[in-house]
């Protein structure tokens, strides 16, 4: 449809119509516009600098270091902000971080992101944030900012500044607000206490204490000499700063790996010391002296006590590299200060992702606690977040998985569930070579399901002993690191063992949560006597169901770890009278947001619009300006005034007809093919709206379901019956929707009318067409209606039955008694009347008394036959006619005599 | 001897009209004969063969009366419940409209509106009774094969067979609203077209693309406005604890989307020329 014809159908509508779509379509563009404008946040200003620094332990090594900084709009030297310090983790570049820094420029902050010495473009080698070489290149870094006119200053030189980062960033921020007292506040994520313990983990401790008076998942402080090597994440950290980087590296870098055609270097970008101490120990298992003294220089359990930075500690629940430990022994230490600290564990960590990272919360936390601490905003306060996962639901694949839960804070002394674990001494045995090793995780897929890994081995026959509990009475949610003693003897002098806590559900699957396992190391023993020792195991949040049963497992290998590699055997025990006690701390779950009150109150306005909508719309459907009812036309069967049919694309079906039907006439309406006679016919019944102008039955004016319409009997088109149903079946259940008594149906003149015999009860559907239209006829005349319309009534009759229906018309009009063409003759007045539309014209000529003849839509003639048909035939005067130019100003009427009204002209 | 509209066209008389039907009594034969076919499948099929500890709610359906008929309702909530409901909303005028006998309905006189109201209340009492049927006759066969046993759950929840029955009931009656979307779409299409397959096909084909984009994840927070996001929120009253949120949802949007439609199906009717 091309634009032009669009318009002019837009121009036809009612005006009504017109100005709410008009309406409707400038809200739409309001609302695209006002989207929009929301959603476009102005950038901040990026600008990627280069920062040279002196490092080294006499500040003697010079390296360049690759930063971009981002200043918010509408930050400048007259309007100044607090900056935040950004670092990335280990094997990444300040790309890494780029999106968190440009979220915390959107909020205010001018952020400076970096590279750290010997990764991405920043020259250096990489020294594990070492006090002489990181931790000196970001006190640089400060003093650079605090030379920004952008920035915010508490005093000359000391900017007003926050730092925050994740893992390898995160140990940074801490150790440098322990070296560097300007710090305002820092956000370390996901990063270590102690590196040593990290990498070189032992959860046992010799005496069989009571369950710790620490905070919820505290390592008691076990020496890293005697740790278990955690070598598949130290062998990955390893090639993620051994990569060789690409070429192009400035001068005046040091230690640039293969430039000058030398062989190539196994170490990378690592520091060389560094690197040569991690070789040996990755071929011994057990930590070099060297290495854990730096390893002890770079980690914040060094500079705890001098935090002055209030401190906003968030670690992972699924993190096998640094646990929930790591973070509540520096909370501990800071919090010792007296300094602000809070704790937030949440569902991701190294090895979560997805959904889990959870980035959204995290940013918010991170920009709340530098909100207020840097900007003067709410405080956020100190209480404890933990968060519960669930898992998928089938239900509803887009749900959270995740539940934050507050607790008032981080407690110090938590309250504790003992659950009795029951099982006989096993004996496990450590393979030759520590092969086949059981899988437990695999660094960075913590959240894979256990079913996923079934085939894979996770614990392996012989190597596992395993202590249960009966099934738990009631739910035991567990948050934080539960505590157990067993006894242990070996045959040899020591032995390293693998806890994990299962959790048994009822059909006897077993899920270990997070996939973490807690490794230790005892030693000193002699062979075959045993020790009783307090096994940590890994710090946990979940929920162990009611009916579920706790299993501890202690298992010889693990494929994440080093273990010994001779032979051993060892008898494993629980310790006679002790339970595993498991921390509690109960908290309030966040409201989530989109609650089902919001959905109620969408779904409510929804439905109330529709019913606006629908109440209006049918509203217009009543004619206007037409009086209802007029009382003086009630002894009138029909009056048809001035009625029009047009259908979109200009065809007029029906053209300003106008024409009366007295009481006992047999009306004929006649014309051809296209005429308009059935479409009046269906207006006639309320099927068809008229354009304008309307149709009176007995006074009333005809709408769809009009009362009136109970007097009129209508066979139009052809029949229609429900083919499952029998002929007798059809009529009753007919009768019965009109809602009147049966006895007013007069069933059996009406079956003799259709003379079908024993086959109305047989089904429709077996009928020929004849039948059916006897049978239709039947039905039109069921309570013998004042008004009769009857469209092609021969039409599949035989003559016989072309005959008989002749009489039935006769004697319907016929009043109880009178002679049949009483009516004809003009005598008596009561009685019922008929509308005939046929093209038999020998057959109306036999049985109308008047005539009304339709051409092209508009009336050509009406009046009573004799005079339209004078000497000759019907035929002929209706080809006659026909043959008329037809307009709307010259009509042929006959004025009728005797009775009858005159038509009137138009 | 003019009659008012309101005793036009009475409930019993529409029911009886549809009731003999040959497509009610199989669709109503059909959903009797269901539990029996999958009785008798379990019985051909032997122990299940599936991996020690993972259990799935097939392995899980012989267990129990309760079991068997949530894996009934789980098995054909999917589709051939939704084929039921839209098949005796969508074809009700429609059919009408293909027989020809509509006109003659409306010129009994039936008002316009009445005769919608009184056809989709006889459609969603079909719809209701063959969600009654379903896990009624599911039950009964349950109860002669598997007994009465305690509810076990895919997750290793369970809880004893009445609780069960009053979960399966919350979960029917959830069904049941959530159908209304599907009933409604239905008789919408069915006021609009003169065919009944059009209007079921129609019908059943929207609930198929709504459930295609449901799958399309990258789609994110968008896909709970569509109407089938909450199909399956019911699976939601089997585990422990009941979560109701989801279900909420669910009725809410169903309810809204229901309005809707049978706003449009109203207007369209009631504005309509029959030309059938």
């Amino acid at each position: 449809m091309r634009f032009g014809e669009m318009w002019r159908s837009f121009r036809r509508w009612p005006r009504g119509q017109r100005i709410g779509a008009a309406g409707l379509v400038l809200v739409l563009l309001a609302g695209v516009a006002v989207a929009v404008a929301a959603l476009r946040d102005p950038a901040p200003r990026t600008e990627d600098v280069r920062i040279a620094v002196a490092d080294g332990p006499a500040r003697d090594q010079r390296v360049t270091i690759d930063a971009t900084i981002y200043v918010p709009a509408g930050v400048d030297a007259g309007h100044r902000a607090p900056a935040v310090l950004v670092a990335h983790g280990f094997g990444g570049s300040k790309a890494d971080v780029a999106a968190d820094a440009t979220e915390l420029a959107k909020r205010g902050y001018v952020v400076l992101a970096y590279s750290a010495r010997g990764f991405g473009a920043s020259t250096g080698r990489i020294a594990l944030d070492s006090p002489d070489y990181e931790v000196a290149d970001a006190r640089q870094l400060v003093d650079w900012l605090a030379a920004r006119p952008e920035v915010q200053l508490d005093r000359p030189g000391d900017p007003r500044v926050g730092v925050t980062g994740g893992s390898y960033g995160g140990a940074l921020s801490l150790l440098l607000a322990g070296y560097d007292q300007r710090i305002d506040a820092i956000a370390p994520l996901i990063t270590w206490n102690d590196l040593g313990r990290a990498f070189f983990p032992n959860a046992a401790t010799p005496n069989a204490a009571a369950p710790n008076a620490a905070t919820p998942s505290s390592a008691a402080g076990a020496a890293p000499t005697d740790g278990v090597f955690k070598r598949l994440w130290a062998g990955l950290l390893f090639s993620a700063g051994g990569a060789a980087r690409p070429a192009s590296v400035g001068p005046g870098s040091s230690g640039s790996p293969g430039t000058a055609g030398g062989p190539p270097d196994p170490c990378g970008q690592l520091a060389v010391q560094l690197c040569r101490e991690y070789q040996q120990t990755a071929r011994t298992g057990r930590p070099t002296r060297a290495l854990l003294a730096l390893l002890r220089r770079s980690s914040p359990a060094s500079v705890l006590d001098r935090i002055h930075a209030p401190t906003l500690l968030v670690q992972g629940q699924t993190d096998s590299l640094f646990p929930l430990s790591e973070a509540d022994l520096n909370a501990r230490g800071i919090a010792a200060n007296g300094t602000p600290v809070k704790v937030v564990w949440y569902a991701g960590g190294h090895d979560g992702s997805g959904e889990l990272a959870e980035t959204d919360r995290l940013r918010d936390l991170v920009a709340a606690w530098f909100g207020h601490y840097l900007a003067g905003g709410p405080d956020p306060g100190t209480r404890f977040e933990y968060t519960r996962i669930s898992p998928p639901r089938a239900s509803d694949s887009s749900a959270p998985r995740t539940r934050t839960v507050i607790a008032p804070e981080h407690p110090t002394q938590p309250q504790h569930a003992l659950v009795p674990l029951a099982g006989p001494a096993q004996t496990v045995l450590n393979p030759p070579g520590g092969n086949p090793a059981a899988i437990s995780s695999l660094p960075g897929l913590g959240d894979v399901p256990a079913l996923a890994l079934s085939g894979l081995g996770t614990d392996l026959p012989g190597q596992a002993a395993a202590f249960e509990s009966r099934p738990l009475n009631a739910a035991v949610a567990v948050v934080g690191s539960s505590t157990v003693d067993i006894v242990v003897a070996s045959s040899g002098s020591e032995a390293v063992l693998f806890g994990k806590l299962y959790d048994v559900d009822i059909a006897g699957r077993a899920e270990l949560p997070r996939r973490l396992v807690a490794p230790f190391r005892v030693t000193g023993l002699r062979p075959g006597v045993p020790r009783t020792v307090t096994v940590t195991l890994p710090g946990i949040v979940h929920r162990f169901d009611a009916g579920h049963r706790l299993r501890l497992v202690l298992a010889t290998t693990d494929q994440a770890y080093a273990g010994p590699t001779d032979p051993a055997a060892y008898q494993v025990s629980l310790a006679a009278g002790t339970a595993l006690a498991a921390p509690l701390v109960p908290g309030t779950p966040k409201p989530t947001g989109a609650s089902p009150v919001w959905w109620l109150a969408v779904g409510l306005l929804v439905v109330a619009a529709a019913a606006l909508a629908g109440g209006q719309l049918t509203r217009r459907l009543r004619p206007r300006g037409a009086v209802a009812s007029r009382p003086e036309l009630a002894g009138v069967p029909l009056v048809v005034e001035d009625l029009v049919k047009a259908y979109r694309g200009g065809l007029v079906a029906v053209d300003q007809v106008s024409f009366r039907v007295e009481h006992g006439q047999v009306c004929g309406l006649l014309g051809p093919n296209g005429a308009g006679k059935t479409t009046t016919l269906r207006v006639l019944m309320g099927l068809v709206h008229p354009t304008s102008g309307l149709v009176r039955v007995f006074g009333q004016v005809v709408t769809p379901g009009a009362a009136v319409l109970a007097r009129v009997g209508a066979f139009v088109e052809g029949p229609g019956f429900l083919p499952h149903l029998s002929g007798l079946d059809n009529l009753t259940l007919y009768w019965r929707a009109t809602g009147r008594p049966l006895a007013e149906a007069r069933l059996d003149d009406v079956l003799a009318v259709a003379g079908l015999g024993d086959a109305v009860h047989r089904r429709v559907r077996t009928y020929s067409h004849g039948m059916r239209q006897r049978l239709a006829i039947a039905q039109a005349m069921l309570g013998m209606p004042d008004l009769l319309v009857l469209d092609e009534p021969t039409n599949g009759l035989d003559p016989p039955q072309i005959r008989a229906m002749r009489e039935v018309l006769r004697r319907y009009v016929a009043p109880q008694g009178a002679a049949p063409g009483a009516a004809v003759r003009g005598e008596g007045a009561t009685g019922r009347t008929v509308l005939v539309s046929s093209h038999l014209l020998a057959e109306v000529e036999q049985t109308c008394t008047h005539v009304v003849v339709m051409n092209h839509g508009r009336l050509v003639a009406a009046g009573p036959v004799p005079d339209l048909v004078g000497a000759g035939r019907l035929e002929d005067a209706f080809l006659q006619l026909l043959e008329q130019p037809s307009s709307s100003d010259d009509h042929r009427v006959m004025v009728a005599g005797g009775d009858q009204q005159a038509t009137e002209t138009r | 001897m003019i009659v008012g509209g309101r005793t036009a066209l009475p409930l019993r008389v529409e029911a009886l009209r549809q009731l003999r039907r040959r497509r009610t009594a199989f669709a109503l034969g059909f959903l009797v004969l269901l539990p029996f076919i999958l009785v008798g499948a379990f019985a051909l099929a032997g122990p299940s063969n599936s991996q020690p500890g993972q259990t799935d709610l097939v392995d899980l359906a012989t267990s129990g009366a309760v079991n068997f008929t949530i894996f009934t309702v789980f098995a054909s909530a999917g589709f051939l419940l939704v084929v039921i409901v839209a098949l005796f909303c969508g074809d009700t005028v429609a059919s009408e409209a293909s027989w020809s006998s509509l006109r003659y309905l409306l010129a009994a006189p039936v008002p316009r509106g009445w005769l919608l109201r009184q056809k989709l209340v006889v459609a969603l009492g079909y719809s209701a009774l063959s969600l009654v049927l379903l896990p009624g006759v599911a039950l009964g066969a349950g109860l002669a094969f598997y007994g009465w046993q305690p509810v076990h759950t895919p997750l290793g929840d369970s809880y004893p067979a009445g609780e069960g029955l009053a979960r399966v009931g919350l979960v029917m009656a959830y069904l049941a609203v959530w159908m209304l979307l599907v009933g409604s779409l239905a008789f919408w299409l069915s006021t609009v077209t003169d065919t009944p397959l059009g209007a079921v096909g129609g019908a059943v084909g929207l609930v198929i693309v709504s459930n295609i984009l449901d799958a399309i994840t990258a789609l994110g927070s968008l896909r709970e406005v569509l109407p089938t996001h909450y199909q399956f929120a019911w699976t939601d009253a089997l585990g422990i604890p009941v979560q109701y949120d989801a279900m909420a949802k669910g009725c809410v949007g169903a309810l809204a989307y229901s309005a809707v439609f049978l706003v449009l199906a109203w207007r369209h009717f009631a504005s309509k020329d029959i030309v059938s």
